[in-house]
């Protein structure tokens, strides 16, 4: 058996085509010509873009970078099956590094603090809360 | 600012270059892609959102100290046939030919990097060299997004990475091809045995314009088909290290056409060749196919070397949209005459084949490479 990728055009011009498939598609996404329920559960959609799965399951393509996280629970599968693996391994651009390391700092710092202020070395806690303010200053 | 005239009348560095093992790797390419965070993907966005996108990234392309002399162009400004001569130059994709208000194009002078704005992603980025030398794309490609990202806010998520429009790209955006000439293998029936290996390992073997494009001329791109989960330098890696095994394969069925087959061989070259240099009429897949062979015989030293880069040429000249540069459009029976008198000329130009080269006494062994 030989298995072929063909997209939406190539197969019409190969003459590939799969009624049956295609209604069983359309079916499960709810857009079947089939006796259908009346009650219909709303279709995800994303709250940025008004993307909707239909949508997606029709081009497989996505309408803006939120959508990932609006469909999120659907893709997760599909991109476990897609890719090597389902982190990111490779560049960070410098200023998402950058930030995610300045966060980083801040959430270490907090906590010491809040140890200080625990363990009653307000010297050490006011030594910190200034090391907080040079970074938070350093920032912006 | 460079004009369209002087990147169509100069071929890309891709077609002229020496790169390492040119004779089997035409050229290697690299292409990120990158979205911009908050604004909808081409394929959803209004008319307006897309014309704001291009506003937006252009000049920062533009403004690249590479991209200084660069061919910059809006994709409504170019005709039908500029676009596709930029398609067979493989400076733009299909795709993006089909796009028109909206969408924009900026490369430069030696057409080593070109920038696809608002194709599938807000931001398709490429480099491509001649030869085979994937890392040294990559760095040139990755070196343009490193400046870029400085003013542009490219869409990033911590564990999904760059997030593209279709789920196939995400992570890294990357997709790293080898474009190969593999006559040996095609001769000697071993190519659809290598494809699927090769297919097994998760890379993709395509035709001569990516996906969905039949294979003529014995040309096939591999390239990546996964994109998250690994590193950029691990992917390229890979990629390398398969390009290299089939390019050892590819040597060896030479070997044995020399060895074994060599009848079948010279009467496959003299047929291309007598066929090139006489047809009135010729389309354009056979003609890749035939100059296909020529290629072959300029690599085994049946031509004079000299006459390598007249025929490498001939496959872009040949096509479809660079035949009708300069003139008016063209029907097929026309664009078939002015094929064939083109490749005439040239190959007239060059020395017949030269037989001796090859040793067609059985067991007797042959040439070598």
């Amino acid at each position: 058996m030989q298995k072929v990728n063909l997209c939406e055009v190539c197969s019409k011009n190969k003459g590939v085509s799969d009624p049956v498939g295609f209604e069983l598609a359309e079916l499960l996404v709810g857009l079947g010509t089939a006796p259908s329920v009346d009650v219909q559960p709303p279709t995800p959609k994303c709250t940025v873009c008004g993307f909707t799965q239909i949508e997606f399951k029709k081009t497989g393509r996505l309408g803006c970078s939120n959508c990932y996280d609006a469909f999120s629970r659907l893709l997760f599968g599909m991109l476990k099956n897609m890719h090597k693996g389902v982190r990111h391994n490779g560049k960070v651009p410098l200023q998402h590094h950058k930030l995610r390391s300045y966060q980083e700092r801040l959430r270490t710092l907090n906590a010491t603090l809040q140890q200080a202020v625990e363990a009653e070395e307000y010297e050490k806690a006011a030594a910190i809360r200034d090391e907080i303010h040079q970074l938070e200053s350093e920032r912006t | 600012m460079m004009n369209l005239a002087s990147i169509i009348s100069n071929t890309g560095e891709w077609l002229r270059g020496e790169g390492p093992h040119r004779n089997i790797v035409i050229s290697s390419r690299v292409r990120l892609a990158r979205n911009l965070r908050g604004k909808p993907f081409p394929g959803w966005a209004k008319k307006a959102e897309r014309l704001g996108v291009v506003q937006i990234i252009k000049p920062v392309v533009e403004s690249l100290p590479e991209m200084q002399d660069a061919f910059t162009e809006h994709l409504e400004s170019l005709s039908s046939l500029e676009k596709q001569i930029l398609v067979e130059r493989h400076l733009i994709s299909r795709e993006h030919a089909a796009k028109g208000a909206g969408s924009a194009v900026v490369m430069n002078t030696a057409q080593t990097l070109s920038f696809m704005i608002n194709e599938e992603d807000h931001l398709r980025m490429q480099a491509i060299c001649s030869g085979l030398q994937l890392t040294k794309v990559f760095d040139m490609i990755n070196q343009a997004d490193s400046k870029l990202e400085m003013t542009l806010d490219f869409a990033f998520h911590d564990q999904l990475g760059y997030l593209t429009a279709c789920p196939t790209n995400i992570g890294t955006g990357i997709r790293a091809s080898a474009m190969l000439h593999l006559p040996a293998l095609v001769m000697n029936d071993l190519v659809n045995k290598i494809i699927n290996s090769v297919n097994k390992i998760g890379l993709a073997v395509r035709g001569l314009h990516g996906e969905g494009s039949e294979a003529v001329g014995n040309l096939f791109q591999v390239s990546n088909q996964t994109t998250l989960g690994e590193s950029e330098e691990e992917i390229i890696d890979r990629l390398n290290k398969v390009i290299e095994t089939i390019l050892e394969h590819e040597q060896n069925a030479r070997q044995i056409l020399l060895e074994q087959r060599s009848v079948t061989l010279l009467d496959q070259i003299g047929r291309a060749y007598g066929i090139l240099c006489h047809a009135h009429s010729i389309g354009s897949k056979e003609a890749l196919n035939l100059l296909s062979i020529i290629k072959l015989g300029i690599d085994l030293g049946l031509f004079h070397a000299g006459s390598r880069h007249l025929v490498d040429e001939l496959f872009i000249e040949t096509q479809p949209a660079h035949l009708q540069k300069g003139v008016q459009k063209m029907e097929v029976e026309a664009r078939d005459a002015l094929r064939s008198s083109i490749i005439r000329t040239k190959l007239n130009s060059m020395s017949q084949p030269d037989v001796a080269k090859i040793n067609t006494m059985p067991g007797k062994g042959g040439g070598s490479l």
